[in-house]
């Protein structure tokens, strides 16, 4: 097996993709929002509970890929407890490591999607959850895509 | 299970398949998506651009009289690989896409109405289902839908019960692009001719794989695709009844598609040009041309054959793999195998392939309503064309391998 292959399938990863965290609905909402990958047809829900600015919970549902889906679980167990703007801040980094030569130090345990850098055609599906919390965040109505 | 004894032995005409990917011999299971080139084809572009580059139907000069011999000889191979009765009904247009635009923006809007329907069915990719949506709700006409089998096979017997005083056009794809079924299409226009409806065939799928007669099959109108016919991409055929098409407004408008032209009246041009505004992909017609003459030179039946021997194998040995499962599994299919793996999306199953030098389709295959109709998000899809042999099912086969290690 290719040494990129084992990076972007690393064993956390794969954890997260058959035992996704926060893989369910909120019973109280105050932000929703919908992603969608048009070119494999991911398809992903993100409810947010915010209390004043605070992440208070966070949940998703959907179907993708093992990446775009431990992305989803590891990006909620990573924002819950965050402030909108960290948040924010959060995603920044990620998208950062992943399209550019963005460090992985900063991002904690999200750093083992930096593998993902060697996959451009992949790069989508690791950051449809993020664009979908940015859009819930923003409050946007429309569906986000990734396109 | 053994694997078939090569028929066909052209690797060495198909220059891009000799390379490493990722460190690994490349395996070109894409072919439904588009077919790599031989040298043939490769040379006749070169060549053209060499020698006769100059404009059609124009010039007195000699360069322009070798362009356009070259040009109206690309059309009469077509007529004679489809067996057309008349060079004057064969059109060239982008691709299979365009050949369906065609069609449903001058036929379709001549002859469908308000309370109209046009009939297609459960497996069209995308192009034969947009230009017929857009034409429906243009024209306040209805879309009515054919249903599939768990197979993957239409189911003829609803669509006869389908066609009605109310049915103008009926459009259906030869061979399935997500599937690989083969089409009853000859049964499909009996009916359809019974109660006097045309029908267009979408031959994209069906064009580089099997024998093609569309006066034994007596359709309206058949189009596909240049490039997944080991021809250039840009370019594509339609094929119409002659009838049909002298009656038919033109499409675009401009330069070619015209006999005179005054601010009073523009009096249109014979078929084909009337359809065909504008220089064409000059290049890419003498280009699908080669294509053809080298597909003949092989033959056709040798080439079905070649290629029937390689999908039987893959089925067989893709069916016996634990944990997967083959979506379309019609009793007539054509290059097609498509499949889930058990626990893995198909994106994450082609991500691995391409790491060992596999190149597959993953996703939706521009056929949304197909994968709603099996449950599914996405298949990986393995499409054979005739430079395939029984090691690069193998080597696919290998490649699942390495996809479960991975996962499981």
């Amino acid at each position: 097996m290719t040494s990129e292959l084992r990076d972007l399938y690393q064993q956390v990863i794969l954890d997260h993709n058959r035992k996704p965290r926060n893989f369910r609905t909120l019973p109280d909402p105050s932000r929703t929002a919908e992603g969608y990958n048009p070119l494999c047809g991911d398809r992903l829900t993100v409810e947010i509970a915010l209390d004043g600015e605070m992440i208070r919970d966070i949940g998703f549902q959907g179907s993708g890929c093992a990446i775009s889906k431990a992305s989803a679980s590891m990006m909620t167990a990573d924002l819950k407890g965050r402030t909108v703007a960290e948040a924010e801040q959060v995603f920044e980094r990620f998208r950062a490591m992943l399209t550019q030569d963005g460090s992985e130090t900063e991002l904690g345990k999200l750093g083992v999607f930096a593998g993902v850098r060697e996959f451009p055609s992949r790069i989508k599906c690791a950051t449809l959850a993020w664009h979908t919390v940015h859009a819930a965040l923003a409050g946007t109505a429309e569906p986000v895509t990734t396109e | 299970m053994k694997a078939p004894a090569t028929e066909l032995d052209v690797r060495k005409d198909f220059p891009i398949l000799h390379q490493e990917v990722h460190g690994r011999p490349l395996v070109y299971l894409d072919s439904a998506a588009t077919s790599q080139k031989p040298q043939m084809v490769i040379d006749a572009l070169a060549d053209y651009y060499a020698r006769d580059n100059a404009n059609v139907h124009r010039g007195v000069h000699r360069l322009s009289e070798r362009a356009t011999e070259a040009y109206e000889g690309a059309r009469a191979r077509i007529q004679r690989f489809l067996k057309a009765a008349h060079p004057r009904e064969i059109i060239f247009v982008r691709g299979t896409t365009e050949g369906i635009n065609l069609v449903a923006q001058t036929y379709g809007r001549r002859t469908v109405g308000p309370g109209d329907e046009v009939v297609i069915t459960a497996l069209e990719h995308h192009s034969n289902i947009v230009p017929w949506q857009m034409l429906c709700e243009e024209k306040g006409a209805v879309l009515r839908v054919v249903p599939i089998g768990d197979a993957g096979e239409v189911d003829v017997d609803a669509y006869e019960r389908l066609l009605g005083g109310r049915t103008r056009l009926v459009a259906v794809a030869h061979v399935s692009n997500a599937l690989g079924t083969v089409v009853p299409v000859k049964r499909m226009i009996e009916a359809a001719h019974r109660r006097g409806i045309a029908v267009l065939v979408d031959g994209a799928q069906a064009a580089p794989h099997l024998r093609v007669d569309v006066r034994d099959l007596d359709c309206d109108f058949y189009t596909f695709s240049g490039h997944k016919t080991y021809g250039p991409t840009g370019i594509g055929v339609l094929y119409g009844k002659s009838e049909l098409l002298e009656a038919m407004p033109p499409f675009l408008g401009g330069g070619d598609m015209i006999k005179s032209v005054s601010f009073e009246k523009t009096v249109y041009n014979d078929l084909p040009y009337k359809f065909e505004a504008g220089t064409p992909d000059i290049a890419g017609a003498i280009g699908l041309g080669a294509a053809l003459q080298y597909l003949e030179g092989l033959g056709l039946d040798r080439i079905a054959a070649h290629e029937h021997a390689l999908l039987v194998y893959g089925t067989e040995r893709l069916s016996s793999l634990p944990g997967l499962r083959l979506v379309g599994t019609a009793r007539e299919k054509a290059s097609v195998l498509s499949f889930l793996v058990e626990g893995v999306h198909a994106h994450d199953v082609g991500s691995i392939l391409d790491r060992e030098g596999i190149a597959v389709r993953t996703g939706h295959h521009c056929a949304m309503p197909v994968m709603t109709r099996f449950d599914i998000a996405a298949t990986t899809r393995a499409s054979l064309g005739l430079y395939n042999r029984a090691e690069d099912i193998d080597a696919l086969i290998e490649g699942l391998a390495r996809v479960r290690e991975i996962f499981g």
